[in-house]
């Protein structure tokens, strides 16, 4: 793995999350007011080109950015390194990247 | 003997690392979306003190996790500055607002 | 007269244990003071390592108390506890015996990165001033006396063993910052595959002796790293 990619990815993918998460905090503080419920969330939801964009955007970001993270912690506190991690951590940003745009599809 | 610095090096990594333990099961509950009872079912099991109380520490973590990495943003990309300990204390301080404030919309 | 108690790391190798010894307090007396007294009074088979005894050779340095510190220009007034002293070698290098510690990871870590001063072929056309921003950026981080302190106080050594460490990164920011050194991006390549290891602790301009800042050093070489990265350029030993 080329380190300098990655850091440079980890970083700009936590310029792109920066205001995202803000307006996630924003928007969980607005929704738990009356409580949760499926119809409440997808009636702000549905159809929505921009929560789809924008949700879409971030779940991109996090899929990068939560590996490379987490790839850092196993190599210092887990003595973990190598190919073995690469590709433990590639599969988790595939799985967090299929997870977070099926779960964007499935409110849209 | 550990300083400011390390201890929000440790905030920011910890809540990194939950985060990114608890993003896979955020996104398959919000898979069932396309089934509404499905997800009602599972918000319905949210809708107590205790959950209610662990979502407020997700906030907390989220926050926390986002204040901490603005942190890192400015010292490794903006001027270098001496005041970091009350950046660090803005830092914190901000996350526990927000904690605070997804109890105060949650419960009211 | 006002006695230390002080335990000394003695050991070769991995193996070891603390032994304690009764220092006689002196005013304006040294942490390597107290170390030679023990070696010349109590024990004198305890090996360490000293040479110039004004802070700047940088051999001298020990753990002292849990922190990394140049013994010479430690007094015992600013470094005791309730008039205990506990002295060490420094962490994250070999032991070879008591407090000596082989520096040769230290300093291959530094020959490895190149951290070193390659002449341009043509000489500057511009006169360097003392004033101009890059200048004053490399100024800042020229008093290092390569004493390892930094290198001993810094986790993500401990936690990496291919991180370069504080005091060869603070040596490339200040080359890289140099019109007069002819081979910047090979200093940045270099500083490209280990600077993001860096996590901010802080730790090495705590401790740094000279009051150098090696974490905003490495902050300087982060930020073109990632600028070189965006604009294709990340070369560097993979890993």
């Amino acid at each position: 793995m080329n380190e300098a990619w990655l850091f440079a990815a980890q970083r700009l993918s936590a310029m792109v999350m920066a205001p995202l998460v803000l307006l996630h905090l924003g928007v969980i503080l607005y929704a738990v007011r009356d409580g949760l419920s499926a119809d409440e969330i997808l009636s702000r939801t549905e159809g929505s080109l921009f929560w789809g964009a924008v949700y879409g955007l971030f779940v991109v970001a996090a899929a990068v950015h939560a590996p490379i993270g987490l790839r850092a912690v196993l190599r210092e506190w887990g003595r973990w390194r190598g190919a073995g991690l690469d590709i433990a951590m590639a599969l988790f940003g595939l799985l967090l990247l299929a997870l977070g745009l099926r779960a964007v599809a499935a409110v849209l | 003997m550990r300083r400011g610095p390390w201890w929000a090096f440790l905030l920011h990594r910890l809540s990194g690392v939950a985060l990114a333990v608890f993003l896979p099961f955020h996104f398959l509950v919000l898979g069932l979306a396309v089934e509404r009872a499905r997800l009602d079912g599972v918000l319905d099991w949210t809708d107590n003190v205790w959950v209610k109380l662990a979502e407020a520490g997700l906030v907390v973590l989220l926050a926390l996790h986002l204040t901490g990495g603005l942190r890192v943003l400015l010292l490794e990309f903006g001027r270098w500055s001496d005041r970091q300990q009350s950046r660090i204390a803005v830092a914190g301080g901000l996350a526990l607002l927000a904690g605070f404030g997804f109890l105060a919309a949650a419960f009211a | 007269m006002a006695m230390l108690e002080v335990e000394i790391w003695r050991g070769e190798g991995g193996d070891g244990a603390w032994r304690r010894y009764a220092v006689p307090h002196e005013a304006n007396q040294t942490v390597l003071d107290v170390v030679t007294h023990v070696q010349r009074y109590l024990d004198p088979s305890l090996a360490y390592r000293f040479a110039c005894r004004v802070g700047m050779c940088g051999s001298c340095a020990m753990s002292v108390n849990g922190r990394p510190r140049w013994t010479c220009r430690t007094h015992v007034s600013r470094a005791a506890r309730k008039g205990r002293l506990r002295i060490g070698p420094l962490r994250n290098l070999p032991v070879i015996r008591d407090l000596a510690v082989d520096m040769a990871p230290f300093f291959e870590k530094w020959r490895d990165a190149e951290a070193r001063f390659i002449p341009s072929k043509e000489p500057p056309e511009e006169p360097v001033r003392p004033d101009e921003p890059e200048r004053m950026a490399a100024d800042a981080g020229i008093e290092c006396i390569n004493c390892a302190v930094c290198y001993a106080a810094c986790d993500s050594v401990a936690w990496n063993p291919d991180y370069p460490g504080p005091a060869v990164l603070n040596r490339l920011w200040t080359l890289a910052n140099d019109r007069r050194d002819g081979d910047r991006d090979g200093h940045l390549d270099a500083a490209g595959a280990g600077c993001h290891l860096c996590r901010s602790h802080q730790e090495c301009a705590d401790a740094c002796p000279t009051g150098l800042n090696p974490t905003a050093a490495i902050a300087g070489l982060k930020r073109e790293v990632f600028r070189r990265a965006l604009g294709g350029r990340a070369r560097g030993p993979r890993q």
